[in-house]
């Protein structure tokens, strides 16, 4: 497996220089907003509880004590304590960590660009993140940076980004043909059964949405522009503020106006996800009670208890100032902009190459 | 032994609503804030049917007791066809008619094929890509017509028919792709 001949980067100049120019760009555009760079560290003695995500740790001997680390799976937590300390408007661009199964558009380390904008809603912070493509799309296919640029087959120089919009029940109105809100549990059972034969024994209705928007909607959204799927279910709100769904322009699901939705948006572009954002929570207690719920079931899942980072939920007690926040994955966008199928064309070394 | 699904390898067999299925794909689907799954594609190693299966990572399979081996073909005796190890263990096996299925016009005596065993008995053979085998059956040959199209029937030893060109004779030994059914060229003759 370990080839010392393996020894030479596979992605080729031209994509080397494109990924310099969307870390440039990047940085450019925050500059211009007026928003700080941030470098949390990577490491932390404590770190998330999400049910569904492994962290990768390591050990060191610190004043004869071992010590456990955790390698960040994002560095949300770290940056609200930042914003909770005064910080203001911040973003970072740099490496996150996660002990998945490494694939098409998964790698245990990838680059992450999260960033938290103080008064912003969820649609402000939308706004935003396109006005950011449309910048980024400008310098990664400009003639004058490289030569033979590729320019997208779908995005061309011609027609000029724009996002869609698609709330939750929207997408699966129109792609699966149900209500998610009001679907019955057997409905979604045998819909899931009947499109991927898994299903019948899942007893949670958000793994069944899930795996019907991977398997229905994710690959038919986004295909040409890029989309924002925004209203998920509060059952799905992680740390997002519950009930913030008031724009009027769901023409196709009256019902649902009344059923609690979390101000959680999705970016989806070219069969993938980019960005996931929300109106950030900001009520301590929420905060606390939701951590313990999702330790409470990695616990009911036998899976690896870690450190919970209750200096998190210390610094919302102090307050963290009204604001959204979003992390994009920066691969999976140069992936979209130079047409590659894999994540490891995008890297400087590809996964059995590090 | 049990496999998770996450750790489901291209090419594992494993055991599937009681029948046994080799993974010919599998792709990991990891939904933004949810639990992971993996899209499976299996072939039915019984019926040979191919299709995709969702699987939550963490679910696992009992591995199936399934073993390729190299196998020359002795002879049928109209029930059975029988085959012996090419290990120099001599071990002998019997395959039915449903574990030979459509391959049985591709039977050729002291040929070597791919037994897969379930359970240690044959559950279906695979030919060589490429097998060679002597015509016994044709139209008589056109001389001269050996560069331009045009194509006839001709019924081989085993008895299977393939599309010849016109100058092609009882008793001419060709290659045939057991893949597609289609004739090659003609034998080199080793």
């Amino acid at each position: 497996m370990y080839d010392p001949n393996n020894w030479r980067s596979s992605i080729g100049q031209t994509r080397l220089q494109k990924r310099a120019i969307l870390l440039r760009r990047i940085r450019e555009f925050f500059w211009q907003q007026g928003v700080m760079e941030v470098d949390t560290q990577l490491l932390s003695l404590a770190s998330i509880s999400d049910p569904h995500i492994e962290v990768l740790t390591t050990r060191a001997k610190c004043q004869g004590q071992e010590q456990t680390y955790y390698l960040q799976t994002s560095p949300e937590f770290a940056m609200k304590r930042l914003l909770c300390s005064g910080s203001g408007d911040i973003y970072q661009l740099g490496k996150v960590f996660r002990a998945e199964e490494q694939s098409r558009r998964h790698g245990i380390e990838f680059t992450m660009l999260e960033w938290y904008r103080l008064g912003l809603d969820q649609w402000q912070l939308m706004a935003e993140i396109e006005a950011l493509l449309v910048y980024i799309c400008a310098g990664v296919f400009a003639g004058a940076d490289v030569s033979n640029v590729d320019v997208s087959k779908n995005v061309s120089k011609n027609s000029a980004l724009r996002c869609e919009y698609k709330s939750y029940a929207e997408a699966f109105q129109t792609y699966v043909g149900i209500n998610p809100f009001t679907a019955t549990l057997a409905n979604l059972q045998q819909l899931a059964h009947k499109q991927t034969g898994f299903g019948l024994s899942e007893s949670n209705r958000d793994t069944l949405l899930e795996l019907l928007f991977s398997t229905l909607i994710e690959p038919k959204i986004g295909l040409v522009q890029p989309c924002f799927i925004h209203s998920y279910p509060a059952s799905q709100g992680a740390f997002a503020k519950v009930n913030a769904y008031t724009q009027a322009d769901d023409h196709t699901q009256t019902d649902s106006r009344d059923q609690p939705t979390a101000a959680r948006f999705e970016l989806y572009w070219r069969g993938m996800e980019l960005a996931n954002g929300y109106d950030e929570l900001t009520d301590a207690a929420e905060q606390a009670k939701r951590m313990t719920q999702e330790t409470q079931l990695r616990e009911n899942a036998a899976k690896l208890a870690r450190q919970t980072d209750h200096r998190l939920v210390a610094a919302l007690e102090a307050g963290l100032p009204a604001c959204s926040g979003v992390a994009l994955g920066v691969d999976r966008l140069l992936m979209v902009l130079t047409d590659s199928q894999h994540i490891d064309e995008v890297v400087p070394f590809g996964a059995d190459q590090v | 032994m049990a496999i998770s699904a996450s750790d489901m390898r291209n090419g594992a067999k494993v055991m599937i609503d009681g029948d046994p299925c080799a993974v010919l794909d599998n792709e990991h689907v990891k939904p933004g804030k949810g639990q992971a799954f993996n899209r499976l594609k299996l072939r039915n190693l019984k019926s040979g049917r191919v299709w995709e299966r969702t699987f939550k990572s963490g679910d696992s399979m009992e591995a199936a007791d399934v073993m390729d081996t190299d196998m020359e073909y002795l002879y049928t005796d109209g029930e059975f066809w029988h085959f012996m190890a090419t290990d120099g263990s001599f071990e002998q096996h019997a395959a039915d008619a449903t574990a030979v299925g459509d391959n049985v016009k591709w039977l050729k005596e002291q040929e070597k094929y791919v037994i897969t065993l379930y359970n240690g008995a044959p559950l279906a053979i695979t030919p060589p890509n490429f097998i060679e085998l002597e015509v016994t059956e044709t139209d008589p040959g056109l001389k001269g017509d050996t560069a331009n199209g045009g194509s006839k029937p001709a019924t081989l030893v085993t008895g299977a028919t393939v599309r010849v060109p016109l100058f092609i004779n009882i008793g001419e030994v060709l290659r045939i792709d057991t893949r597609t059914g289609e004739y090659v060229s003609r034998a080199t003759g080793k």
